[in-house]
């Protein structure tokens, strides 16, 4: 707690003056079940990341690449979503 | 120039308000707010205000159309009374610990059951701790006053938190009365252009309300809403002295009447300090040392001012138009006798319970409220700490 600033050095009210640092706070600790691909299955169809409610799945040149497990909060929609089951959550203990 | 004009609270209230001209009002009604409404909603439709008028499904959504439109940049205001104010009990807290600067009418009236229309305090009393500035007003003049004085209060930039004004249902809000009111242009004037803080509409700098805000960051936070409400009797004092500049009429934390060389003096709230003061005036005519305090600001509550004006005195009662069940007293027995408790040389403090749902107040009831504290200062034994008065056993 020492390294965070007191209430004389943060704004008001609890706002945050910055637009878009939702990144800068990792939620990927929330999780108690991760995402795992299976590559083989996988089409890259990308309904996965349509439905990511937490952007954690990033593609990259219209491919998937990875998943974001700093957010990802582990709901298991994507491996719900997936028409391949490609995608199986896996418990994180 | 000021134009006197027989009013009731409620009138004088959205008098107030017109001249304000406030950027939002959301509001429901509800009685006896009613008529305050009524009457802002005829000038909002005979286009005597630029005001954005909300007319929403309940109290608890006039609250959050208010904490919406003051977070975009508005100069906003609404009024209540009873289980409306109580509806909007969660968004009050929001409203104070987002720091938007509200201002809002409140007419006093009783919380069911059993259902009751009248005047007592227990709707206001039971939000006391919201995180708002609470002004009680007496008549219809200072309902008209404290409406000009609470948008400035509230939008200072060392405090930014909402205010509420009360005063009480039906004996102020529906009593006409001689009231004095000053120009447009001078209420205008003096109320100024609403400098927003962080206003959700300002594009270039877009900013974020209302995230979570766990045990890492919420007690700094709230901590910040104590510093600002420990700035406040400060800021209602200076307000209070440039409106008497303006208008000819002093507010302060609290005022007082036959204090000066009192034994025995009742503090009390909102129209009751009337009678009150009127009593104190025939005793005095008997050569009886009392005196009287009427609260002013309830919150902040005016401690130090309170001490100071007590001194010398032997008993004081504290009439509360409102119980705290369970309590030992009501609220404002409690801050009384826990202002003085530090003090070495206090007076003794009894409370009288009194007017809920409306039961009437006179003279006499208050005569006998002296003539008992006096008997408790020649004996110096309190039969009953805490009584209720006027009503049928």
């Amino acid at each position: 707690m020492s390294e965070k600033p007191g209430w004389k050095h943060i704004p008001p009210a609890g706002l945050i003056l910055e637009a878009g640092n939702a990144e800068d706070y990792k939620t990927g600790d929330w999780r108690t079940e991760r995402p795992v691909i299976d590559r083989e299955k996988c089409t890259n169809c990308l309904i996965c990341w349509i439905n990511c409610p937490d952007l954690s799945i990033i593609v990259e040149n219209g491919e998937f690449k990875e998943f974001d497990l700093d957010h990802c909060k582990g709901c298991g929609i994507c491996a719900t979503v997936c028409p391949r089951k490609a995608i199986h959550m896996e418990s994180e203990r | 120039m000021q134009r006197s004009m027989p009013l009731n609270g409620d009138d004088s209230a959205a008098y107030a308000m017109r001249q304000i001209d406030p950027d939002v009002v959301a509001a429901y009604p509800i009685t006896p707010q009613t008529e305050l409404m009524q009457n802002f909603a005829q000038f909002h439709a005979d286009g005597d205000v630029r005001t954005e008028l909300i007319t929403v499904e309940s109290e608890h959504s006039a609250m959050s159309a208010c904490v919406g439109a003051s977070a975009a940049g508005g100069r906003v205001m609404t009024a209540t009374s009873s289980q409306g104010l109580a509806l909007m009990w969660e968004i009050l807290y929001i409203a104070a610990s987002y720091r938007l600067p509200i201002a809002m009418n409140v007419i006093n009236r009783a919380l069911s059951g059993p259902i009751n229309i009248h005047c007592d305090h227990s709707d206001s009393m039971g939000s006391r701790d919201t995180g708002w500035l609470q002004i009680y007003g007496e008549n219809p003049q200072e309902a008209y006053d404290n409406t000009i004085q609470a948008v400035r209060i509230a939008e200072h930039m060392d405090l930014r938190l909402p205010v509420m004004c009360m005063q009480d249902g039906f004996i102020t809000s529906h009593a006409v009365e001689r009231v004095d009111m000053l120009e447009d242009e001078v209420v205008q004037e003096f109320v100024g252009e609403f400098e927003p803080q962080y206003p959700l509409l300002d594009l270039e700098n877009p900013v974020t309300y209302g995230p979570l805000d766990l045990y890492d960051y919420f007690f700094e936070h709230k901590m910040q809403q104590i510093d600002a409400m420990s700035r406040a009797e400060k800021v209602v004092r200076e307000i209070g002295k440039e409106y008497e500049k303006i208008s000819g009429r002093s507010y302060q934390m609290l005022e007082t009447f036959g204090m000066e060389d009192a034994e025995t003096a009742v503090i009390v709230l909102s129209s009751t300090a009337g009678t009150t003061r009127s009593t104190v005036k025939d005793l005095r005519e008997q050569g009886k040392k009392v005196g009287m305090v009427k609260i002013r600001c309830f919150r902040p509550f005016p401690t130090d001012e309170l001490i100071d004006v007590l001194k010398g005195v032997k008993v004081v009662g504290t009439l509360d138009r409102s119980d705290g069940l369970g309590a030992y007293g009501a609220p404002l027995f409690n801050e009384t006798r826990n202002t003085l408790y530090d003090e070495d040389e206090k007076p003794d403090v009894v409370d009288y319970v009194f007017g809920l749902g409306g039961r009437d107040i006179g003279k006499r009831e208050i005569t006998d409220v002296y003539s008992q504290l006096e008997k408790i200062a020649s004996t110096g034994e309190v039969e009953r700490r805490i009584s209720y008065l006027g009503v049928r056993e």
